[in-house]
């Protein structure tokens, strides 16, 4: 990582009180991202990406416990106080929800909805704020976006809807974007579309941004750094290309496998990872990935591995029995 | 949106048919003989079937309702045989008491209500919203004759600020009629603000849970505006049908409250026609009083299409 982080996140975790015990949804995670860097967040689901990301903007539930920093230009966004907070979401940060379906206000206007952002943190007048939420509309690839600001989120469709979202994200020129599993709710057709536009817009504007996902293809060709997370811990950390070149951590080889291949003949079996995460509030004494893991030898059920760095700079993971070393071979 | 209010319309008539059906066979099936308590008991049995005929109380009972019917389709309610008023008149003297009443009431339920029910929902489980639900549940179980009397002696015999009884027109004194007006509705408001601040703190505790309010702070919108403009509207579906009956019932009038505090409404005018078995102003009444009602909640219906856009467009 080159250059002064614009947001780092250091040993945050998050506790959630639940009937069956304290979950533990993020676990100690260390990362950050430069400006104007990508970031790519990958895990499977209930690995804890999402409630991570809710950490960074301080949205948590409210019975979430957190503890930890996340240092964002400077402040550190746990201990900031909440008007100071409110000025800087929206504003600096902003973010992109999973679900467009949900993440828009069914009984407001397309307009009402960009405009108010605007006018809360640029203090643009209505006609400014109209004319710049056109040109917001345009840029995202929204048609005839004049006669869009007057319509409600249910007249457009899933992808027009995400697109809007990420016009709203966009508005005031944050530094960074959070991006949780922006196109998970979406067509396949759309996919491709929405994430090609997120890394247009992120060029183009030199902004930060963190893509949370479940898919190791879409980080590939768009990111510039991969955090991959299981069971609440961060479990291998590299430059992309390094980490698609020289994996270390089983998990990460699993998750790969995992994705369904274009060219695989008729009727294949699609491959999945056998066995389930662990259940978060009994965590493993071993390393969380043990039962799941073909490599996994008796030291693996005993001792939690540690994030250590691996010979290429910038490359760390959590293993005992990385893959291409000596001591990584099926057990 | 036309359309909708058209079919919206259509569906009007059934209630309205079975709502006069209604109306009229319980003023007829009250025991007691219309004639007889016009004539008094020393009137002849002559003279009585000579007013049966004439009143058409010796028709069966299916052609006296539908004559009654055709009358009303016709604006005639009928006329009261002891007062000669017409059942139109008797309604439009006293209306504007029960509406006044009803009016006041609800935004008093509703001043208390709203502000109480946002900052519960705000802070749900603290002991604020809590104690707040309790002090709902217990003013909901004080009946409107109790609060009518403890408010009575709090603030006309006490404190004396307010009249205990009676009623100054409007257009003769603008400020004492507000004064006469102030105690019945407080009475009841104070029974009606508990329902709508459980119905829109529960509405408003799931709607903060939705993805569009994290978006809205993620957005970094001032609290108030998240709360009034995001959480608010969508909140408040049940609450508009919940104050949508009770002007509904309002406009026929409190019995009990117009009753205590000697308000000539439309609850009065029931009252008298009961006790003075004027049965044509009892089913003229009843008749326009439902009416009021349906119409209300035609208008509750079209507020829903206001209130959420997806209703109008017809998604949902």
């Amino acid at each position: 990582m080159t250059g002064p982080a614009l947001l780092s996140v250091e040993g945050v975790s998050v506790n959630l009180p639940t009937p069956r015990g304290n979950l533990r949804a993020v676990d100690r995670v260390d990362l950050s991202v430069g400006a104007g860097r990508t970031l790519g967040i990958v895990g499977e689901s209930g690995c804890g990406k999402t409630m991570l990301s809710r950490a960074i903007l301080q949205l948590l539930p409210k019975k979430a416990m957190l503890s930890g920093r996340v240092m964002f230009d400077g402040q550190d966004l746990v201990r900031l106080d909440r008007e100071r907070l409110r000025k800087l979401r929206g504003r600096s940060l902003a973010v992109v929800f999973q679900d467009p379906m949900t993440s828009l206000n069914p009984v407001l206007t397309i307009g009402t909805q960009l405009i108010e952002t605007l006018q809360e943190h640029l203090e643009l007048d209505g006609q400014a704020a109209k004319l710049r939420s056109i040109e917001l509309l345009t840029a995202v690839g929204i048609p005839a976006p004049e006669q869009r600001l007057m319509q409600y989120p249910h007249q457009l469709s899933g992808g027009m809807r995400q697109r809007v979202a990420i016009a709203i994200a966009l508005s005031c020129e944050p530094k960074l974007l959070i991006a949780d599993e922006p196109t998970t709710a979406l067509d396949v057709t759309i996919q491709a579309q929405i994430l090609d536009l997120l890394a247009r817009e992120q060029r183009r504007r030199h902004m930060a941004m963190i893509i949370i996902t479940h898919d190791l293809g879409v980080v590939a060709g768009r990111t510039d750094e991969v955090a991959v997370m299981y069971a609440g811990r961060v479990v291998e950390r590299a430059p992309t290309h390094d980490l698609f070149k020289r994996m270390r951590m089983p998990y990460t080889e699993a998750l790969l496998a995992a994705i369904p291949k274009i060219d695989a003949k008729p009727h294949t079996p699609l491959p999945a990872i056998s066995g389930r995460p662990p259940d978060p509030t009994r965590p493993l004494k071993g390393c969380s990935f043990s039962p799941r893991c073909r490599y996994a030898w008796a030291q693996c059920q005993i001792e939690k591995p540690r994030l250590e760095d691996a010979d290429s700079p910038g490359h760390q993971y959590a293993c005992f029995r990385p893959l291409n070393t000596v001591a990584g071979v099926p057990a | 949106m036309l359309g909708f209010v058209a079919r919206r319309l259509l569906y009007l008539v059934p209630v309205l048919l079975a709502v006069s059906l209604l109306t009229f066979l319980i003023a007829s099936l009250l025991p007691g003989d219309l004639a007889y308590t016009i004539l008094g008991d020393q009137a002849t049995p002559e003279k009585v079937a000579a007013l049966r005929r004439d009143m058409g109380l010796d028709q069966p009972i299916w052609w006296r309702y539908l004559s009654w019917l055709g009358n009303v389709v016709q604006g005639d309610f009928g006329r009261s045989f002891r007062t000669g008023q017409t059942v139109l008149q008797a309604v439009a003297e006293r209306l504007p008491v029960s509406l006044e009443l009803m009016l006041l009431a609800q935004i008093g339920a509703l001043t208390i209500g709203i502000p109480l029910a946002i900052a519960c929902a705000v802070r749900s489980g603290s002991a604020f919203d809590r104690f707040m639900t309790g002090t709902a549940f217990s003013m909901l179980s004080v009946p409107a004759f109790l609060s009518a009397i403890l408010l009575i002696y709090l603030f006309a015999v006490e404190l004396r600020w307010l009249p205990a009884t009676g009623y100054i027109p409007f257009h003769e004194d603008p400020v004492g009629n507000l004064r006469c007006f102030l105690l019945p509705a407080l009475t009841l408001a104070l029974g009606e603000w508990p329902v709508l601040m459980r119905v829109l703190r529960s509405d408003m505790i799931a709607t903060l849970q939705e993805d569009y309010i994290a978006m809205a702070r993620a957005k970094g919108l001032k609290p108030s505006r998240i709360l009034l403009v995001h959480a608010l509207k969508p909140s408040s579906l049940t609450l508009v049908t919940v104050t949508g009956i009770n002007i509904g019932r309002l406009i026929g009038g409190t019995v009990i409250v117009e009753s205590i505090f000697a308000l000539p409404g439309i609850g009065r005018l029931l009252l008298n026609a009961i006790f003075t078995r004027d049965l044509i102003i009892l089913q003229g009444v009843v008749l326009i009083v439902a009416l009021g009602y349906v119409m209300i909640n035609f208008i509750v219906d079209l507020l829903y299409a206001v209130l959420d856009p997806r209703i109008r467009h017809g998604h949902a």
